[in-house]
């Protein structure tokens, strides 16, 4: 089999001892930025872009540390939901419904253990779904023209604030500023500057790394400084984890929901914009659904905490389907990770897996290898885990303003960058206590010049006629999608989000 | 005190003038020093880096060449930097292009000009070509270029660079040639680079593409597009042979994406003509052949004055252009 071939060059990729090491340290930075509260999968992978390049590596290492961060704060993140009762990100949020219960009645080390062995069930699948999905959606993507071009972006765009988030109005607004700072730079249509005011600098537009160090990973120092007597790390200590292993039992009752939820959660992660809360939450309703005859859910049912840990770790699998093969982000992180492979001087695409196969299976290959090596670290491990837990963030803080800064600085050698995050970071701490989410801003930024450029591709092309752009079989179907996936969570939104929301974290602006 | 005055005025007097021979004998950069106006990897870096390794092997420059990457505004950071901070640097040079030209006659530089640096050499260049995809109907460039006279409306032309830029402007030297009197009618779609464009070129979405010969390269081995017509004065050699000029073709026109250098207004004369003279031995050099030749790179062979006039010419032939289509006033 062909994918079979293409997966073995891959492993040869991967199997460095440079490859494996930055894995290893991916995963043990991924889960604990994946634990810390507040700290998310995309804000991890930002905080730690500048490390990439720091370092100097080369396309397949920098993306296999950075996807190994992704999956492992994907693990990450139930470990403070199941000890605290706080999601470390907002895709754990489900899992603290049922996991904290168990936590509270002398299971947390079950609790903890069986979401590992969820999550690696949801992820295992998922990469599989990639390897399979991936080059298929290869063969529809040569019949993207301009117009199917604009068509997706606007599907991107459409279902953006989706389910997930908690106000559309919101969403929209933080879209438009992303498309808003997307017009900075030299327009290539006409060849004239936008709102560069005669500053050289801003020729070339904003850099999206700066923006996305900016508004994550500075902004959370912003937020940090405002309220100093941080208190997330308080409580950990009063909890007994208990024994780290589930009975057998266990993992059988929970067998048939992992695989369900799984595919569930893959689907959720493919479609672009939905992302990994979704995923986790679809899967968290429907289990509950199917299987809660005795009303157990949210009292501490196993199944509650393996449903969504499998959902969200197979969505963040599913979201690089997209990536990868559109370059459409089906997800905030993987918005983050468009932007890293774009200044890699790798387009994803269509032709991403006839032009850099080595990079692609590689990736994947990594994939694999970062998932056993993260139920590796999380099972024995999760006594360390909680105790990173308790690191101050005075002491945390300061290394994330640190490693910004210097990350930036030795990207661009720009002091002017350096003032442009400075500014990003004030944007991001203002809206976040507006509560707009960053994550639209990002992909505004990052989308908003492809997009205009191939809708003024399309109509230059038909000379004028915007009809062109709803010529194609392809492309109708892609509004259609675009126009469901917009009214929808408007109609059926309000139910599910003021399920969702119950015990929704405060800061929500950091959604994946 | 007075001795110890005297003596160091001595002193001075003779390292000052012993100095002053050397520099006008032969100027040796102490520390030279190439920008790269973009980020790694890119065409000016491979400018700055393959020279710099070039000009050691060779023996012409004593140390190794430190590359320094200052991207930003198409250049234009770097041209601001050496005009404002480094004008006086005997050991600086800076990798430029067509782009470079280009952008400064449409004052993309702002505040900057082409006489406020020194143009130093060429080191090759990468002509332009017109290509159609394989299966198309149009075999030559004045068959293209009369359909673009006849219905501008029924050939979209698609290249890798911005309105305005290289690409765009080569179409439009042809057309202009041609006779085609409204080149502003020309439908030019801009994509983000080459590849890009050719990959619409074979979805069909475009009729034409317009770019190096470099880019094309690949397609053409693949056998996926036609050349229709080189912007050569020449013939190129090796696998490009094959393709017609546009010049045999009845249109006058050339274009070439050439690579080269400049060096701060500042520059002494003396480190100026020794600059000049180090990179005219390296191309000279057949190890410079081979790399030019493994790099997709066509001779152009200007060094100093003469090189000086080729910008200044080129300048004035994209600010006319550029003014037709409007782009600069």
């Amino acid at each position: 089999m062909d994918v079979l071939a293409n997966l073995g060059d891959g492993f040869a990729v991967a199997f460095t001892l440079q490859n494996l090491g930055l894995a290893l340290l991916g995963c043990f930075l991924g889960t604990i930025m994946g634990a810390l509260p507040g700290l998310g999968p995309s804000n991890g992978v930002a905080i730690l872009i500048p490390l990439a390049f720091t370092l100097g590596l080369g396309p397949t290492p920098s993306l296999i540390l950075l996807t190994s961060v992704y999956y492992g704060a994907m693990y990450g993140g139930r470990i403070s939901s199941i000890l605290l009762g706080i999601p470390g990100d907002e895709p754990a949020m489900m899992t603290v419904l049922d996991g904290h219960p168990m936590a509270k009645k002398g299971m947390a080390g079950e609790a903890l253990s069986l979401s590992g062995i969820a999550s690696f069930v949801g992820a295992f699948i998922a990469t599989w779904g990639l390897i399979l999905l991936a080059p298929q959606l290869v063969k529809i993507a040569l019949l993207f023209g301009p117009a199917e071009y604009f068509a997706l972006f606007a599907l991107a765009f459409a279902t953006l604030g989706g389910v997930s988030s908690t106000n559309q109005a919101k969403s929209a607004f933080a879209a438009m500023l992303g498309l808003g700072l997307a017009m900075i730079g030299v327009d290539t249509q006409t060849g004239v500057p936008r709102f560069t005011f005669g500053e050289v600098h801003l020729y070339d537009g904003l850099d999206f790394l700066v923006a996305i160090v900016g508004l994550f990973a500075l902004s959370e120092v912003f937020i940090f400084l405002e309220h100093r007597h941080g208190d997330a790390d308080a409580s950990a200590s009063e909890l007994k984890v208990g024994r780290l292993t589930p009975p057998m039992s266990m993992i059988k009752q929970c067998t048939p929901t992992m695989l369900r939820t799984s595919i569930l959660g893959f689907i959720a992660g493919v479609l672009p914009g939905a992302g990994a809360s979704l995923g986790s939450f679809i899967s968290y309703s429907m289990e509950k659904r199917l299987v809660d005859k005795e009303g157990t859910f949210g009292k501490g049912d196993p199944r509650g905490v393996a449903a969504p840990e499998a959902g969200n770790n197979a969505a963040a699998g599913g979201a690089l389907v997209p990536m990868l093969a559109l370059g459409v982000p089906g997800s905030g992180t993987t918005a983050v990770l468009l932007a890293v492979l774009l200044s890699l001087n790798i387009t994803p695409g269509p032709l991403l897996f006839a032009n850099n196969p080595d990079v692609v299976w590689g990736l994947i290959a990594a994939l694999f290898i970062a998932n056993f090596m993260l139920l590796a670290l999380n099972i024995p491990m999760v006594g360390i885990f909680t105790r990173v837990l308790m690191v101050p963030p005075r002491i945390l803080m300061p290394v994330v303003a640190m490693v910004s800064f210097v990350g930036i600085y030795g990207i661009s050698g720009s002091s002017f960058d350096l003032l442009v995050m400075i500014g990003f970071g004030v944007m991001g701490w203002l809206l976040r206590k507006f509560d707009v989410p960053l994550v639209p801003i990002i992909l505004g930024t990052l989308l908003g010049n492809t997009m205009e450029n191939n809708l003024r591709r399309a109509i230059t092309i038909d000379n004028g006629n915007w009809f062109t752009l709803f010529d194609s079989p392809l492309s109708l179907t892609l509004w259609a999608i675009a126009i469901i996936g917009f009214i929808m969570p408007l109609i059926v939104g309000r139910l599910v989000r003021a399920k969702m929301h119950e015990r929704g974290d405060e800061e929500g602006s950091i959604a994946d | 005190m007075f001795i110890n005055a005297t003596r160091g005025l001595i002193a001075a007097t003779v390292l000052g003038v012993s100095a002053l021979a050397a520099q006008a004998q032969d100027f040796t950069p102490e520390n030279p020093e190439c920008i790269a106006p973009a980020n790694p990897g890119g065409g000016w870096d491979f400018t700055c880096r393959q020279v710099g390794k070039e000009l050691q092997d060779l023996g012409l420059i004593g140390k190794t060449m430190q590359v320094v990457n200052l991207a930003g505004g198409g250049g234009g950071v770097a041209f601001a930097e050496v005009v404002n901070k480094r004008a006086d640097d005997n050991d600086l040079i800076v990798a430029a292009s067509s782009a470079t030209a280009t952008r400064l006659a449409q004052g993309a530089y702002p505040g900057n000009t082409t006489d406020q640096v020194r143009w130093l050499a060429s080191i090759g260049a990468d002509y332009g070509v017109i290509a159609v995809s394989a299966d198309s109907e149009i075999e030559t460039l004045p068959q293209l270029l009369d359909m673009i006279k006849n219905d501008p409306r029924s050939v979209s032309v698609a290249g890798g660079s911005a309105v305005g830029g290289w690409d765009h402007l080569k179409v439009l030297i042809a057309a202009s040639a041609y006779g085609i009197e409204d080149v502003r009618s020309v439908k030019y779609v801009a994509f983000d680079g080459g590849g890009e464009a050719v990959t619409q070129l074979l979805a069909g979405s475009v009729q034409a593409f317009t770019g190096d010969a470099s880019e094309a390269k690949g397609f053409v081995d693949s056998g996926d597009i036609k050349v229709i017509a080189v912007l050569a004065p020449e013939r190129l050699e090796g696998d490009f042979a094959e393709f017609p000029t546009a010049k045999e073709q009845g249109v006058d026109a050339i274009g070439a994406n050439w690579r080269g250098f400049y060096a701060p207004g500042g520059m002494s004369d003396a480190a100026y003509d020794a600059w000049v003279k180090k990179i005219g031995e390296l191309y000279a050099s057949d190890e410079w052949k081979e790399i030019m030749a493994n790099n997709g790179l066509a001779p152009l062979d200007l060094q100093g004055a003469d090189f000086e006039q080729f910008v200044q010419n080129s300048v004035s032939e994209i600010q006319g252009i550029s003014r037709e289509i409007g782009i600069i006033k």
